[in-house]
């Protein structure tokens, strides 16, 4: 085995454990620094695949932006004693753990069969690509991809008024 | 590593994203686990632009997670709204939005 595979199954290995606590955790704190552990992983992942820039994108945004405001959002709720009680789902439980194993099944499948009859399949070997440079994403950005650029704008901009319009019609309903 | 691993690893957590939907009842821990499945296919992208050689998966992760910063401020300005009038966030007993 070299460094790869060994970094690749560590990264793996932590990224799975981590996805399984969040869902088995009871308090919504212990669930949320778990998906912090996973997305570290995942960025981990990233830069073994050459792509640095996303992986630093994934830290900063994901683990750094997305996770605080989950955790601002758990703490201000204070959740703790509130969920503890009815956290798992009652009597459908063991059926929905037997289909998310049926979709793993098929997944699992798609990853190693299907793909062969595919153009990914003939494609360069992975080990043939360079790194991909954060000049090569800005350009994509701003000239393929200009007008889903500034659509995401666009996203973000219908968010931020959405938010606004939900904070405030609440303290108006208050008054 | 081949692609093929970097499938499969991306399948199990989007399965694993996909179980905590259907089982748990917290909606905040049902966000988390919609995240997880972006996420999941995120490392697809990345992992299929590296096997074909070029960026743009990597252009479209950044697309994905644009819209999965929009989710989560409106999602969870949702739930806090919903958890003031209703003293919950489950979802079994919050079957409405009208308050």
């Amino acid at each position: 085995m070299n460094a790869e595979q060994i970094l690749f199954i560590l990264f793996g290995a932590v990224s799975l454990i981590g996805a399984i606590s969040v869902i088995s955790f009871r308090h919504p704190i212990y669930s949320a620094l778990s998906l912090i552990v996973t997305f570290f992983a995942q960025a981990g992942l990233f830069l073994l695949l050459g792509a640095h820039f996303v992986a630093a994108v994934q830290v900063i945004v994901y683990a750094g932006a997305i996770m605080v405001l989950f955790l601002f959002v758990i703490m201000l709720l204070n959740l703790g004693t509130l969920s503890a009680k009815g956290a798992m789902g009652g009597k459908l439980k063991g059926f929905a753990v037997i289909l998310g194993i049926l979709l793993a099944i098929e997944g699992i499948y798609i990853a190693t069969n299907v793909l062969n009859n595919t153009a990914i399949a003939s494609a360069q070997p992975a080990t043939a690509t360079p790194n991909t440079t954060t000049y090569e994403i800005g350009e994509l950005l701003f000239s393929k991809y200009l007008l889903p650029f500034e659509v995401t704008s666009l996203i973000l901009l219908a968010a931020l008024i959405g938010v606004i319009v939900l904070v405030k019609r609440e303290s108006e309903s208050e008054n | 590593m081949e692609l093929k691993y970097y499938l499969i690893l991306s399948a199990l957590l989007f399965t694993t994203g996909v179980i905590g939907v259907l089982v748990r009842r917290n909606a905040i821990i049902i966000f988390m686990c919609i995240e997880l499945m972006l996420n999941a296919a995120n490392l697809a992208f990345v992992a299929i632009s590296r096997s074909l050689g070029e960026a743009t998966g990597q252009v479209f992760v950044f697309f994905v997670m644009t819209v999965a910063a929009a989710e989560v401020a409106i999602g969870l300005a949702i739930i806090v709204s919903v958890f003031k009038h209703r003293e919950t966030i489950n979802v079994d007993e919050v079957n409405s939005l009208k308050g």
